[in-house]
């Protein structure tokens, strides 16, 4: 049980049998009068905001939030399908959830599935992703036009900038937070 | 007291150590007695809204305010203290639940006249300290700063009047939100004149009792000091401990026992005044700093 006290910043709480995170908080205190905990609070499931002020004396429960260790399998049009490698069982998380994370996503990569009760939140991608360019321009040796970076798009469809000598059929390193180019992969 | 500007250095414990000596200077020069109480109280100020921080079978003092008053009866008429005080649960961007009050009793005069006096200290930093600092009202230096009841705010900001506030249980909402952000932003401002169960250790207002003599002052709609004219009856004074020892028995926390060497000396100091300055917001406020915890040597988390 937490009360108001507890209250921070990145706190999960559970509120109305759904999970908010505290996205912003301030502690206020007018002279001796009674304490506020003024909040903005995310619903980790529809992703609404709102602002919440408590008092000393409410309590609320921690939002029974688990992450476990699953594979992605496939997607099916907006559905990304995961698979438990201990449970084998099996969920599925829509393209607006994932967001950005879509963008890194291969077939049997790990990844941590954030789990409100049964239902699939969010996941966390390794800090950094190896993906197969698909299309890419070719280099031309003693190019003189001065471009540092061009466009090539990897096998998940994304499109990011990299160094001119990178060439179709390449592996290369991806920053899963930045979605930016760290450097070549030599097979 | 000189006009010469003092130079300190960028660093913010220089600035706080230049900052606390010209405190001092201020009170010597006026003939005021530096004390220096116990941090450790066998007793707290019963205040239903300020949890008391315990160390054994003692309290950390919240304020100084018992001790120095009994030393204000036992007939030093001006005193002063810069000192620690401690609240248990109190931390945000403007609170710490150690921190360091400056708090200076006068006898002979009432809360208006005391405004005067802290208008002059805070008008005599601006002045003394130079270099590192950028008080808010040092460009107007000559012009008295504003006073206003706290009526006079509900009725402008609040929607409701503070005693219809206080019944719904709106009265630090409405505060916060709808008016503190408008307070002392051209120039600090007084607040005064607060409901009378507001009145913590206040005089009641002779002829309105249902107002108690206290004021705050706001400086960029922070909060920086809190004055009275002091309650000097007894009686009353142990009606309101009871009240708000209930306040805290309620909500599960053990106010201790009541400050009876306190009440036993309170009816013989003379009618006097004394207030209470947040020092580390002073210097939030005089160096544009914009949490507490740059105001401070450390901060620890896990305190």
């Amino acid at each position: 049980m937490y009360s108001a006290s507890d209250l921070k910043k990145g706190l999960k709480i559970e509120l109305d049998g759904e999970p908010y995170i505290v996205t912003d908080f301030e502690f206020s205190k007018p002279g001796k009068g009674q304490a506020l905990y003024k909040t903005r609070l995310k619903n980790m499931l529809t992703g609404n905001a709102f602002e919440k002020t408590f008092r000393s004396n409410d309590k609320f429960v921690k939002a029974p939030l688990e992450e476990r260790t699953m594979q992605f399998l496939y997607s099916q049009g907006e559905d990304y399908f995961f698979m438990d490698n201990k449970t084998f069982d099996q969920i599925s998380i829509t393209a607006e959830q994932l967001g950005e994370n879509t963008n890194f996503l291969t077939d049997n990569m790990e990844v941590d599935v954030l789990l409100f009760g049964e239902q699939a939140i969010g996941v966390t991608l390794p800090s950094s992703v190896t993906l197969t360019v698909t299309k890419a321009d070719p280099w031309v040796k003693g190019d003189t036009s001065g471009s540092d970076s061009k466009p090539v798009t990897v096998e998940t469809g994304y499109v990011l900038q990299v160094p001119p000598f990178i060439e179709e059929g390449e592996k290369i390193q991806i920053d899963t937070r930045s979605g930016a180019y760290i450097t070549r992969v030599k097979e | 007291m000189s006009d010469e500007a003092v130079i300190c250095s960028e660093n913010i414990l220089w600035r706080r150590a230049c900052l606390i000596q010209k405190v001092r200077d201020f009170f010597i020069d006026r003939g005021y007695l530096e004390v220096d109480t116990p941090l450790l109280q066998p007793f707290c100020i019963p205040e239903g809204h300020i949890e008391p921080a315990k160390s054994g079978d003692c309290f950390l003092q919240p304020s100084p305010e018992l001790a120095m008053k009994t030393i204000l009866a036992d007939g030093h008429p001006r005193i002063f203290q810069i000192c620690r005080c401690f609240r248990a649960g109190e931390r945000g961007g403007h609170h710490l639940p150690e921190f360091t009050m400056l708090e200076w009793y006068r006898t002979s005069i009432d809360y208006r006249e005391l405004m005067g006096e802290c208008e002059e200290l805070l008008k005599f930093l601006a002045s003394s300290l130079g270099e590192g600092f950028s008080f808010p009202w040092k460009e107007s230096i000559e012009k008295q700063w504003p006073r206003t009841t706290v009526a006079e705010l509900f009725r402008e900001y609040g929607l409701l009047t503070p005693e219809e506030a206080l019944r719904e249980d709106l009265f630090e909402e409405i505060l916060v939100d709808r008016i503190e952000p408008h307070l002392g932003l051209s120039l600090p401002v007084f607040v005064y004149d607060y409901p009378a169960v507001l009145g913590s250790l206040a005089r009641l207002k002779p002829g309105d009792d249902s107002l108690a003599e206290r004021f705050e002052l706001y400086v960029n709609g922070l909060e920086l000091a809190n004055g009275f004219s002091e309650l000097v009856d007894s009686r009353e004074q142990r009606l309101r401990f009871e009240k708000e020892r209930q306040i805290l028995q309620d909500k599960g926390i053990n106010p201790g026992p009541m400050p009876e060497d306190f009440l036993a000396s309170l009816d013989s100091i003379p009618p006097a005044a004394g207030i209470a300055l947040g020092i580390d917001r002073l210097i939030m406020i005089s160096c544009g700093l914009v949490t507490i915890d740059e105001a401070v040597a450390m901060v620890s988390e896990a305190c």
